[in-house]
């Protein structure tokens, strides 16, 4: 059996917000039978342009299934520009994450959010373009699709692209058309890395500690993430910034490793040359 | 907590307690050596003779024509490796469509050192083309490996019929009965096939034993290297509880196998009816006029095997599915994809595999809740108007 987690089970035993609604302000349709997963999302939305209502129908596993439930939860009460917001991510961690394989289940979430959005803006049924490059024919996964995927989650190899959008999972012949895009994006990423930082020379210490945060939330944590393990922020003094290892990267025999070559470097090159990290109870 | 209702026989079973009993002395006192030159381990051998004797006897052998391995996949990869080996690069390795991975799996790695392999196409009911065969079967020398009776439908390929055929032409026949030992009356007397392969834990032995009937006269390349054991057609220092214990599996079933038609097959057809009588938009994947006595593969449309799995899990009742999301891959089984099951019920097909210890309460517990679980599925099922 897949590990699930219990609210992956509660959402799959007692779904939220199923059904339809009477006259939908947004309504969108992803997936097909024949992929084996598909869902239909459709929210009303209130007088203030808040999400008051959402409800969906879903063909699918047991995550397919509580992903759609929990993204309908997650909806009402936003405005259109909020929920448009919503990543596959915040959708799995929402469940307290997925398993790799079913990764795609979150993406169908976010892809019919912003289909149902894109019918209520437009009245168009569907969201793809015509012209745009199927690159995954089992699965109709288009270039500009897999790009995203790849950007969004921070995805290093073909595999992690199959377990997020099903590309590449059906005959296999595109995957190598895959591993092109992987590689190009992972080169962005650290040609991005080796530019100069733009951050202020000068911050201040407030400017600083936020800029810490969010460098640690967005670039080193969704990596420690990725294999089970998690960093936490115990305090900043100065330069001197004071982290804890949790899940798998606590005692992890690589953990010193991580702290000098991913989170100090990567702090040094955004914030400030003069970073040192250290291990909370080790100096 | 539900009483656990076990319908996936085909995917393991049980161990019989007598097998259980039977091994129990070899965990304990009698952990000799057979091979050893001292009477402690001297007395062991025994044993594994009298086993090799109740496996022969199953499938009318000679005791000499069966090599103990460690399963089913490794009795179809020796099979396949030892004759793939003597024929040489050219030869032709016909199989399925519908074989289990232990077989479509070596067949395509000799794909890739200079063999032809032809993968036969099934009906819409799962059953080998024939013709098919025959035409393959033409010009130059094969190995020919199709298994006896399906996993996952319970399909039944016509063997004898298909033997002969092989022979006729000079091949080589393997099969795999892993499904078909102890459900169906097998002899290889009777039967001109070379090689066939059983595993013990289909039927109520434990995993981690399985053997390869191979006929006197058959060459074949050791695919386990290694000591003199199995008059060095298999290396490796035997297995004895194990061995002892798929000998008296072996008994056992001997002894039950008119229950595996007529009780068995009676609770099968039950709940095959009673399924189709309560849920609408259900079908039979499978030939029904030669199916295993205990399979019943049903697909429910508009909805998904894995969901449909868990909701069952949660009372109780354990079978299996061929959907996507199930398998752990992206694509659905195989072996449906392959009979042309329409995309509306690839999803949904639901295995039950009966057996000898399945009760008329468990069937019955089935055609209570399972009805309830596919009416709250397709409920939410956005292909359902």
């Amino acid at each position: 059996m897949w590990d699930y987690t219990d609210k992956v089970l509660d959402h799959f035993r007692n779904p939220r917000n199923v059904g339809k609604i009477a006259h939908p302000d947004g309504v969108g349709t992803v997936g097909s039978l024949a992929c084996g997963d598909a869902l239909t999302l459709m929210f009303k939305l209130g007088a203030d342009g808040r999400i008051i209502e959402a409800k969906f129908q879903t063909f699918g596993c047991a995550s397919a299934i509580a992903s759609s439930s929990i993204l309908t939860e997650m909806v009402i009460g936003k405005t259109l520009e909020e929920a448009e917001k919503i990543t596959n991510k915040q959708i799995a961690d929402a469940l307290g994450g997925l398993p790799d394989q079913k990764m795609h289940c979150s993406v169908m979430g976010r892809e019919a959010l912003e289909a149902a959005i894109h019918n209520r803006r437009t009245g168009e049924t569907a969201m793809r373009h015509l012209d745009e490059r199927i690159v995954c024919t089992c699965f109709g996964v288009s270039e500009n699709e897999i790009l995203r995927i790849i950007r969004e989650n921070v995805l290093t190899s073909v595999e992690d692209v199959t377990n997020f959008c099903k590309a590449g999972g059906g005959c296999g012949m595109c995957r190598n058309e895959i591993q092109k895009l992987v590689e190009g994006v992972v080169a962005e990423r650290t040609q991005k890395q080796a530019a100069p930082a733009e951050a202020p020379r000068k911050l201040t210490n407030l400017q600083k500690i936020k800029l810490i945060e969010e460098i640690i939330t967005r670039e080193i944590r969704p990596a420690l993430q990725r294999d089970h393990g998690d960093v936490e922020l115990v305090d900043i003094s100065g330069d001197r910034v004071t982290i804890a290892f949790r899940g798998m990267c606590a005692g992890c025999h690589a953990s010193e490793t991580t702290r000098h070559t991913l989170i100090e470097a990567k702090l040094r090159e955004c914030v400030a040359p003069e970073i040192t990290v250290v291990e909370e109870g080790k100096s | 907590m539900n009483p656990l209702v076990y319908l996936d026989n085909n995917a393991t079973t049980c161990v019989a307690p007598e097998v259980r009993d039977a091994m129990l002395p070899f965990l304990n006192d009698l952990w000799g050596n057979p091979s050893s030159m001292h009477a402690f381990g001297g007395r062991v051998m025994r044993h594994v003779e009298e086993a090799r004797d109740k496996i022969a006897a199953l499938i009318h052998a000679d005791p000499s024509e069966i090599i103990f391995t460690s399963c089913g996949t490794e009795s179809n990869n020796a099979a396949i490796y030892g004759v793939a080996e003597i024929l040489g690069p050219g030869a032709k390795l016909i199989t399925s469509r519908v074989e289990h991975p232990a077989v479509l799996g070596p067949c395509r790695h000799f794909r890739e050192h200079g063999y032809t392999v032809v993968e036969l196409p099934v009906d819409g009911v799962g059953q080998v083309d024939l013709a098919a065969l025959r035409e393959a079967l033409l010009g130059g020398h094969s190995l020919v490996s199709l298994m006896w009776a399906n996993n996952e439908t319970g399909t039944i390929f016509p063997i004898a019929e298909i033997a002969a055929l092989v022979k006729s032409v000079g091949g080589i026949f393997h099969t795999d009965a892993v499904q078909a030992v102890g459900k169906l009356p097998i002899d290889v007397s009777r039967i001109p096939l070379d090689l066939l392969s059983l595993s013990g834990h289909k039927i109520h032995a434990p995993k981690g034993i399985g053997a390869l009937y191979v006929r006197r006269g058959t060459r074949l390349k050791t695919y386990m290297i290694g000591g003199h054991q199995e008059n060095g057609r298999r290396g490796g220092t035997e297995n004895v509880p194990y061995i002892v214990g798929l000998g008296k599996a072996a008994e056992l079933a001997v002894a039950s196998r008119a229950e595996e038609t007529t009780r068995v097959g009676a609770l099968r057809d039950r709940l095959e009816a009673g399924l189709l009588a309560t849920c609408p938009d259900a079908r039979v994947n499978g030939d029904t006029r030669n199916r295993l006595p205990n399979t019943l593969n049903i697909s429910f449309e508009f909805i998904e095997g894995e969901a449909i799995l868990y909701h069952m899990s949660d009372l109780g009742i354990c079978a299996s599915s061929g959907s996507a999301c199930s398998s752990g891959s992206l694509e659905p089984s195989h072996v449906i994809r392959a009979m042309g099951v329409p995309f509306t019920a690839v999803h949904g097909s639901i295995r039950f595999s009966l057996s000898r210890y399945t009760t008329a309460a468990d069937i019955d517990t089935v055609l209570e809740r399972l009805p309830g679980i596919v009416t709250k599925l397709r409920a939410m099922s956005p292909f359902v108007k």
